[in-house]
């Protein structure tokens, strides 16, 4: 319930809080919204030396969708932010399936995307929508910025490419170039619990052909699991029963769950291949709708 | 003329609650918000294995941080006799470990600094060494040779069996079976649980040297039992304690046990000369104190073709953990799992019990329920939905033909009690009718064509609150009548203390109404107090719904005795002979002559101004009431669910709530608690569990693997009323503050069971977690057990 | 000595403290605190605000919940330097001089507490979900609640306590419109 002591520092610029990382040495930790920091603090499953907390530099708040269709996504976006778009479901379903789904209401008002990505938990939602459409992480550090793939991004559980002196500053997740379909399910036995499983599929659509098709899956395995060679049996084909269900069970095949109390591994596996079965299924009686 | 019961907030009325309006404005006062000058803070360090000795604690480097000013291990209990304390079933259970610890989060050690930061830290740097052993996490492996003995402290204990115990007629009950047209058998499993109230456990310890006088506010639902305990352990004079309950936030049974914590509170506060605090944290709670339920049944019933129930056996083994430490009437090891069958005409019946020490936290508390009672009724709920199923009929037609009928009461069961009153099958008929019962089949037909599954399920039973009688009940040999001392003051106001102690129930609203019926002083004049011991009557605490029996009935007597004396105060005013006096609600008046007649506060005022010779000045008295027996609220639970069978997860379509707790205090309060308890049994039938690995770690620990429902998976609650007064309570009443959480798990389990029956399944215990439900109708193989899954 | 726990200062030598301003129900506190001090704590123990409180220790039960900027949030999960130059509404500021806010005065009507406890965070949820949708359904109540924990009500009640706080907002709106 008690945090060890610690440094703290509130930087108001990027260049000020990659040079407070660059001094810690490895033992300075980015506080942003603090959702998944915070706990780890208090239960002393983390202690570092210094807290730089990057909640005071401006212009880090925004989500916004760039001329050619790409999503920006600044390092303190809100959960909630995404959760309450009026546009993100248009132009990513993908994520705005996720944002209601990711914690609970009131963590959602204060953690972000970004952090929540770099936390690298293998249950982590954000990171399976962001794996399954592609993406990148911009890194800014004391030589200036990077983009890193999302697929390179995430290295284990809670880890990723990040260098100690290098501060995430803006996700961006590419738009579609067709139609933009997708969806997000995720198994809790409440709100707010961790994911038995998930699943995030994104579709780019060219009329009722799948341009292209992305996966990802979250809580079957020790991290984030890239499912998009499995489901890219779909493109170029339109979504069928029979197509539907080979992309579900190539998916299915692809997850790596373990059993524990709250399944058994051929439990979860199983939910995966429901769960492909029911977005891609949903997403086509949509289309016939709307056609 | 005679006063508006309702709008004067007697019985029958939803008063708005008095509690409320502090709460609403966060000035309610919990356990933390006490603050006393100088109070040092404690902190506890909790074992990290299950089982093990101790082969050295280093406290060093713990002193040595700024801000500490008293480190404590099981040696500095020892050195005072403290290491050890006995518990409310007769055992010992320990303080702080000395030779070895017995379960996962055992107290180790204890810090107590200038502020809960910096005693975190010495804790932190306190380094314990373990010899590890290994861990005995069911009763199956308590029982096996192989495994060690845990209680190595106790001479004479020579395994990990903690009693036998037996009831019942054995010779009926086999020649019951012997003439069966069908025996209808199940065995399961009733999981771990935790009561969980939303704040934890703490006290604060106060010892001032200058007068010998120990204060330590609490977080218990029985401060008086509380103050014997403490005068026993502590050898202190019991004039010399004093406990103080203040504002809990829920207690549900989990905050009547004494916890090492507070004694190791009051021992710090002795060395340190300063008030001590003690917080848990939630982990802290949920490892180490009073558990609920986690007991083994397996029983059978003998059948006749006709559906007439014969005879009934049952054996339960019970898991204690470390320490016997339940909270429970005295001669009944096993609570009142004895009660189980009370609603039903069963002629025969036989109940055998062991219980057995594991490396886990000791308990068994009566967790939101009367002793063990969800266990005996969630038992037989389901073996009565399986002996229908076995029989071929209907489930409320099974009911109905084995329900003790209206006139059969006072009905005395196999087991021995005495259940008084009852109107069961119209609970019954009205549930069915709510619930849409008669045309259910077809519904349920028809939707399994299309491949959803639905089902139905039905609780019904009768709970015995209100332990209990001087003649069968005691805990620790204190009898358990419950007590009220009620004082009018001279401007006809009131004050009422009671030996009950409210975590949310609403005593501080309902105790005035009662004295507002007998009395006719608006409620709004009565203000109620629990909890500090030096004040109170002496009470057994609130607890397995036995306030409104118990405390309750005492509230209604002491109004009784006042009224009786003012009778004799208002002939005196009036100048008539006592005989000639009449009473109607809030005045007396003179018989044929209506519109002569005093006020009660006239008479109150008169108490003090004006008694007739012979009679004491004052209006106030107490009363000790030592109910005759037991009270029998009754319910019928029926709920609806449609279950996915590619997922598992399994929805509420609609519940219905029949609850019939004789006369209602306030009909408001009593809804609340049947939809709070039905919420919790909600919680049990299908996510909230304690579990351990086979190294004896604990999984659900916190919040993040102890699931608790939110508002979003809780489903609404339809509830009726039937009302059967208790033909020997004062006021009618029944009790009915654990009734739901008692008879709802069966209700949601024999639903879920329902829908799937057609795969073949016959059993899957709790929590039925969609996994669990999906393996079960994929396999058609009952499921067992804790989690990971044990296909059985 | 972390911060403002009371009574006893002896403050611990050379522990670094940050000066910060924080405006509570609005009014400007000025405190010195250690970074690692909980805003939950900053509230109870160092401005003797006790109605925020604690209720478990993995940020799941919401029983800490204040509004920060207007925003619920769970105030065991921010560090009270975090709040510098902020604003946080504690379930003390909800009421004015005269008059309680709708909301707690809906918890009392439909009886939306027992113990009390989870009780001032769930309201000042509420609240913030009433300033944003003052229409919600009983899905959209229940859905805003849902990092909020309850033992004892079973939720039917704290859904009826918010719609009855609605319709009376609604209707204070509609006479001062």
């Amino acid at each position: 319930m008690y945090p060890s002591r610690f440094a703290y520092e509130a930087p108001t610029s990027i260049d000020e809080a990659i040079a407070l990382l660059d001094a810690g040495g490895g033992e300075a930790k980015v506080l942003s919204g603090g959702q998944s920091l915070i706990p780890m603090l208090k239960l002393r499953f983390a202690s570092p030396a210094t807290i730089v907390d990057i909640n005071n530099i401006p212009d880090l708040d925004y989500h916004r969708v760039d001329a050619e269709g790409n999503l920006h996504i600044g390092a303190l976006c809100r959960h909630v932010d995404l959760e309450q778009s009026t546009t993100l479901g248009d132009t990513h379903p993908t994520l705005a399936a996720a944002a209601e789904l990711v914690a609970d209401p009131i963590v959602r008002s204060r953690g972000t995307f970004v952090g929540s990505v770099c936390h690298a938990d293998p249950q982590g939602d954000w990171a399976a929508t962001m794996v399954a459409q592609g993406g990148y992480i911009v890194a800014q550090g004391p030589n200036g910025r990077r983009e890193i793939d999302i697929r390179e991004f995430v290295l284990g559980p809670f880890v990723t490419a990040l260098a100690y002196n290098e501060m995430a500053v803006e996700a961006v997740i590419p738009g579609a170039k067709g139609t933009p379909r997708g969806s997000y399910l995720k198994l809790e036995r409440r709100v707010g619990d961790f994911a038995t499983a998930s699943v995030a599929v994104s579709l780019d659509m060219d009329g009722d052909v799948v341009r292209r098709a992305g996966c990802a899956l979250a809580g079957v395995g020790g991290r984030t699991i890239d499912a998009n060679d499995a489901i890219s049996c779909l493109e170029g084909k339109t979504l069928t029963d029979d197509s539907i269900d080979q992309a579900s069970d190539a998916v299915a095949a692809v997850a790596e769950p373990r059993t524990d109390h709250r399944g058994s591994d051929a439990y979860k596996r199983h939910i995966v291949q429901t769960f492909v079965k029911r977005i891609l299924t949903n997403l086509a009686r949509s289309e016939q709708k709307a056609a | 003329m005679a006063l508006d019961e309702l709008k004067i907030g007697g019985m029958g009325a939803s008063r708005r609650r008095v509690e409320d309006n502090r709460f609403i404005r966060g000035k309610g006062k919990y356990i933390d918000d006490v603050v006393l000058p100088g109070m040092l803070h404690m902190e506890i360090v909790r074992s990290t294995i299950a089982h093990g000795r101790i082969k050295s604690i280093d406290t060093s480097a713990a002193w040595e941080v700024p801000g500490v000013r008293l480190v404590m291990t099981g040696e500095t209990m020892a050195a005072r006799n403290l290491a050890w304390m006995p518990t409310l079933s007769y055992d010992t259970q320990a303080v702080m470990a000395t030779d070895k610890v017995r379960f996962q989060g055992q107290e180790v050690a204890a810090v107590i600094a200038d502020d809960p930061y910096i005693a975190k830290d010495a804790c932190s740097k306190i380094v314990v060494e373990y010899e590890q052993l290994p861990a005995i996490v069911n009763p199956e492996q308590a029982q096996d040779p192989e495994m060690p003995l845990i209680r190595d402290d106790k001479v004479n204990q020579t395994s990990n069996k903690v009693f036998d115990w037996e009831i019942g007629d054995k010779e009926a009950t086999d020649r019951a079976f012997a003439e069966a047209d069908v025996v209808s058998s199940l065995e399961l499993h009733y999981p771990r649980s935790h009561p969980s109230p939303l704040e934890p456990c703490g006290s604060i310890a106060d010892f001032d040297r200058s007068t010998g006088k120990l204060t330590v506010y609490m977080t218990t639902q029985a401060p008086h039992i509380i103050r014997a305990a403490v005068a026993m352990v502590a050898e202190l004079p019991e004039h010399q304690i004093r406990i103080i309950s203040p504002d809990l936030g829920g207690g549900f049974g989990n905050k009547v046990p004494v916890y090492p914590g507070y004694v190791i509170s009051i021992l710090a506060s002795i060395l340190t000369e300063r008030p001590v605090k003690w917080i848990e944290d939630k982990t802290g709670n949920l490892i180490s104190t009073g558990f609920g339920r986690d007991v083994y049944l397996k029983g059978e019933m003998a059948l006749r073709k006709d559906g007439k129930i014969l005879g009934m056996r049952m054996h339960t083994t019970s898991d204690h953990g470390a320490f016997f430490a339940d909270a429970q009437p005295t001669k009944f090891k096993i609570g009142l799992m004895h009660s189980t069958f009370a609603c039903y005409d069963l002629p025969a019946a036989h109940l055998t019990s062991e219980g057995y020490y594991t490396n886990k936290a000791p308990g068994g508390v009566a967790y939101r329920c009367s002793f063990r009672v969800t266990e005996a009724m969630f038992f037989q709920e389901r073996m009565i939905h399986a002996a229908a199923n076995d029989l071929g009929m209907d489930q409320a037609e099974f009911r109905r033909v084995n329900l003790v009928k209206d006139d059969m009461f006072p009905y005395r069961t196999a087991f021995g009690f005495l259940t008084d009153s009852g109107q069961y099958a119209k609970c019954l008929d009205l549930g069915l009718e709510a619930i849409g019962y008669s045309t259910f089949k077809q519904e349920q037909e028809e939707a399994r064509k299309r491949g959803k599954l639905l089902g139905i399920g039905i609780s019904t039973m009768t709970e015995p609150l209100g332990a209990g009688n001087s003649r069968e009940y005691d805990i620790i040999g204190i009898k358990m009548f419950d007590s009220a001392e009620l004082r009018v003051h001279m401007t006809g106001k009131a004050i009422l203390r009671t030996g009950a102690k409210t975590q949310g129930q609403g005593h501080e609203t309902t105790w005035a109404q009662i004295v507002a019926h007998e009395l006719g002083i608006p409620a709004d004049d009565i203000v109620v107090e629990e909890g500090d011991t030096d004040t109170a009557p002496f009470g057994m605490g609130t607890y397995a719904s036995r306030s409104t029996p118990v405390a309750g009935a005492a509230v209604a007597m002491v109004s009784r005795k006042i009224r009786a004396k003012a009778r004799k105060i208002a002939a005196h005013l009036l100048e008539v002979s006592e005989e000639d006096i009449e009473w109607e609600l809030g005045r007396f008046y003179v018989r044929g002559n209506e519109e002569r007649g005093v006020t009660i506060q006239d008479c109150a005022l008169a108490a003090y101004s004006n008694v007739p010779d012979g009679l004491e000045p004052g209006l106030e008295n107490n009363a000790y009431y030592d109910p005759p027996n037991l009270t029998w609220p009754f319910a019928a639970y029926i709920c609806k669910v449609e279950v996915d069978p590619v997922t598992g997860v399994w929805d509420v379509l609609k519940f219905v709530a029949v609850d019939d707790c004789g006369v209602r205090i306030n009909p408001m309060v009593v809804e609340g608690q049947i939809m709070g308890g039905l919420t919790e049994a909600y919680a049990m039938a299908n996510m909230q569990y304690i579990t351990f690995d086979e190294e004896g770690n604990c999984i659900g620990a916190n919040y993040i693997d102890y699931l608790l429902p939110t508002a979003w998976e809780t489903p609404g609650f339809e509830l009726h009323e039937v009302v059967t007064p208790c033909p020997h309570h004062p006021i009618g009443a029944k009790g009915i503050g654990e009734c739901a959480t008692v008879g709802g798990p069966a209700a949601f389990v024999n639903a879920v069971m329902n829908a799937i029956e057609h795969t073949g399944v016959r059993n899957v215990d709790m929590p039925l977690m969609p996994n669990r439900i999906y393996e079960a109708v994929k396999t058609g193989n009952d499921i067992s057990g804790m989690p990971p899954v044990k296909a059985g | 000595m972390t911060s403002l726990y009371d009574e006893v200062q002896t403050p611990t030598e050379g522990v670094p403290t940050r000066r910060i301003t924080v405006v509570v129900n609005g009014e400007k506190r000025t405190v010195d605190v250690e970074p690692r001090l909980l805003l939950a704590h900053l509230l109870r123990q160092g401005l003797q605000l006790t109605g925020t409180h604690v209720g478990c220790d993995t940020t799941s039960c919401g029983a800490c919940t204040v509004l920060y900027d207007g925003r619920p949030v769970k105030s065991c999960t921010m560090l009270a330097v975090q709040a510098d130059g902020h604003e946080v509404e504690t379930v003390e500021g909800m009421a004015s001089a005269s008059e309680l806010h709708p909301v707690q005065e809906g918890f009392k009507q439909e009886h939306g507490l027992q113990c009390g406890y989870c009780t001032p965070g769930m309201m000042l949820t509420s609240k913030a979900l009433l300033e944003r949708n003052p229409n919600p359904t009983e899905d959209e109540v229940r859905w805003a609640l849902s990092g909020n924990l309850c033992r004892c009500t079973g939720y039917q009640n704290i859904v009826k306590s918010v719609l009855w706080a609605a319709e009376k907002m609604r209707a204070q709106q509609g006479e001062d419109a």
